[in-house]
């Protein structure tokens, strides 16, 4: 097994009383997608908000290996931890720029590179040939994630104008051009239909395969789940209480009772 | 029909509750005093008028619905450009028009401050979407910058406009630190108590602004040099003399306009064209969601600090000029009803819009100095075109945006 990319050591995230993660542990491999299961309010959503420096954990490391070294996120700004550790996320409940257009949406997602080529837009303002060529590879970049995605035809369109599940696929498209080492989705395919899912699977096999990079997965649409995970970490009440492939989870005594209860004392008896 | 003569009778009582105080007394001047007189028969007149026009609108209503005014066809970009080009051209031709009288430039002047100033806010508002309700302190801040360094060390206009501009740029940083977590209504409330501020140190710090006698004799701008002024001071040599033109006052009110213009397009050019850079879109994407920006790596500290710098700096250059133009700038101009009346332009035109933002400046400054005529009903014309502007087109003039990029090539 090759060195992990994504490392959680003793994570606790408490919110006054409440352990909403509770000393978690677990490793995220590059070139796999490690999915985060478990069912409503077991911490999926709270961890993903330490990951990417949402919250601060008040216990435990996150260590994250990136091409320019190791990276300590809980030490970072949630928008450092995008910029310099290359994690990128997307939200349970879309969070794309409603009134600006598909093909801006994935530009903005290109602004780190841009400012730099632009020199925090001076040269850009003064019409510099070094940032023209910038923005040139920028929609290069946006037109590869829109042919990935299949949107091309609607890239001049209002992003808040397009169906639910086109905001998901440019949402993923968008997060990707940040050129993550690690992509953290939270619950992609919520209100997806069957076919739409299908496609969301493909999507991420293929960024998996082809762009070599490590994606942690919140779903509660098994069939995803299961069809596409690599690793699967199931949660509940912010502890783990399973990890390992798809056909060992879905055995696995602990996840059943997690997720339909206990049987009843007189059935069981 | 019960309905709507219930409606009628309910908008009749409130209009004659409201008339009752409004028109229903009058003062009398007599020998022994002053004393109050009823006109009970101007407070029937009104609600009657009211309860007539309710029910009129209450039957053209539906009228109306099925009519439903023409939602105007969205410009396309190419109508909109034309129509900036359009006016720019009728702006730089404006005082060489034979109506043109100096009345007319001056008034022309006017609104040109306020479309400057309309297009520094917008960049705070339309574009980063942070709600500035004390956008004039940083015009007073320019104002006053350059009336204290003009006088106090004797530069020039053109030496102090600069300066002024970056100083305004720094109050708009000093503004934006505190306030960088707030949004919204909080945002609102704190850039109001900012402008106040402003407006109250100047109005007491008598020793060095002069409290509220303002500053007066400040210098007028020269071109190149070039006075204005009938006797130019030593060493100077007057515009008119310059270019062997008999002496004439009109000169430097054409001039004046002449720099307010290079000035608003200066900042029209620097918007056009940084909405199309990093950090515009940043502001777009801010002004959309903070937290996907935070995300995608955006940092939300300096692009909230450059949205404020900058609007910052325009209202900066607008303040000295307002400066150099009045000669006389005291506390009194920089109260909080000019930032709402900005702030009015700007969402008015439609946030984000240029070309709504001149509209709407015409509107709201012109309109009034032309209805001059109108006397005291001048503001009741003025509340009446408002309201209609927003029964009408309520998200503002010209609300549609067009993206910074398409892919078929630059927008």
């Amino acid at each position: 097994m090759t060195a992990p990319l994504l490392q959680v050591e003793h994570v606790t995230m408490r919110f006054g009383g409440l352990f909403a993660v509770n000393d978690l542990s677990f490793t995220a491999q590059p070139r796999q997608i490690t999915a985060i299961i478990g069912p409503n309010g077991a911490g999926k959503t709270t961890l993903f908000n330490c990951i990417t420096g949402f919250y601060k954990p008040q216990v435990g490391r996150l260590s994250l290996r990136h091409p320019r070294g190791e990276m300590l996120l809980e030490r970072l700004d949630d928008h450092a931890i995008a910029r310099t550790a290359g994690v990128a996320r997307t939200f349970q409940n879309i969070r794309l720029f409603a009134r600006m257009s598909v093909l801006e949406n994935l530009i903005v997602a290109q602004h780190t590179v841009l400012m730099r080529a632009s020199a925090f837009s001076l040269a850009g303002l003064l019409g510099l040939g070094r940032y023209a060529r910038a923005e040139k590879a920028a929609v290069d970049k946006a037109r590869h994630w829109l042919d990935q995605i299949g949107l091309a035809d609607l890239a001049d369109e209002e992003a808040g104008s397009l169906p639910y599940g086109h905001q998901r696929r440019l949402e993923i498209a968008r997060a990707m051009c940040t050129d993550p080492v690690l992509l953290c989705l939270d619950e992609p395919a919520a209100g997806l239909n069957p076919r739409e899912s299908a496609e969301l699977n493909r999507l991420l096999l293929h960024i998996r395969d082809e762009n070599g990079i490590g994606l942690l997965l919140i779903e509660h649409d098994m069939s995803v789940v299961m069809g596409i995970s690599d690793h699967i970490v199931v949660l509940d009440y912010g502890k783990k209480i399973a990890e390992g492939n798809p056909a060992e989870i879905r055995n696995n005594p602990a996840v059943i009772r997690a997720y339909l209860g206990e049987p009843d004392e007189a059935e069981a008896g | 029909m019960k309905r709507r003569l219930l409606d009628a009778t309910l908008a009749a009582l409130v209009a004659g509750l409201l008339a009752v105080p409004m028109l229903g007394f009058r003062l009398v001047d007599s020998a022994t005093g002053l004393s109050l007189s009823g006109r009970p028969e101007l407070v029937a007149w009104a609600a009657a008028l009211v309860f007539a026009g309710r029910l009129g609108l209450g039957f053209l209503r539906p009228a109306f619905a099925a009519l439903s005014l023409p939602a105007l066809p969205a410009p396309p970009g190419n109508l909109r450009s034309i129509a900036g080009w359009a006016l720019t051209l009728f702006a730089l031709v404006l005082p060489f028009l034979p109506f043109a009288d100096r009345n007319l430039v001056d008034k022309a002047t006017l609104v040109l401050i306020y479309v400057m100033l309309g297009w520094g806010l917008n960049i705070v508002v339309g574009l980063a979407g942070l709600l500035d309700l004390g956008f004039v302190a940083f015009y007073a801040v320019g104002a006053y910058s350059y009336a204290l360094l003009s006088q106090t060390f004797g530069l020039s206009f053109w030496v102090c406009l600069p300066l002024a501009g970056l100083l305004s740029a720094s109050f708009g940083i000093a503004l934006g630190f505190p306030v960088l977590r707030l949004r919204g209504d909080y945002l609102a409330i704190v850039t109001l108590g900012f402008g106040e501020i402003i407006r109250v140190i100047l109005q007491n710090w008598q020793n060095v602004t002069g409290g509220p006698n303002g500053i007066s004799g400040i210098e007028r701008p020269s071109l190149f040099g070039l006075s204005f002024k009938m006797v130019p001071p030593e060493g100077h040599q007057t515009f008119a003399g310059f270019f062997g033109l008999d002496f004439s006052a009109d000169h430097r009110v054409i001039f004046l306009y002449f720099l307010i213009l290079a000035l608003a397009l200066l900042t029209n050019l620097f918007t056009l064209r940084i909405r199309r850079l990093p950090i515009g879109r940043a502001w777009e994407a801010l002004r959309e969601d903070e937290i996907a920006c935070r995300s995608l790596g955006i940092n939300p500290t300096l692009v909230k600090l450059s949205a404020f710098a900058i609007g910052a700096m325009f209202a900066g250059f607008a303040g000295s000029f307002f400066a150099t133009r009045q000669g006389f700038i005291s506390p009194e101009s920089f109260t909080f009803i000019e930032s709402a009346v900005i702030l009015a332009i700007v969402v008015l035109g439609g946030m984000g819009s240029q070309i709504g933002i001149v509209l709407a400046a015409l509107l709201l400054i012109g309109l009034p100095e032309w209805f001059r005529e109108l006397q005291q009903f001048r503001m009741l014309a003025f509340g009446g075109a408002m309201v209609l502007i927003m029964l009408w087109k309520p998200s503002g003039l010209l609300s549609n945006r067009e993206p910074t990029i398409r892919l078929g090539g630059r927008a």
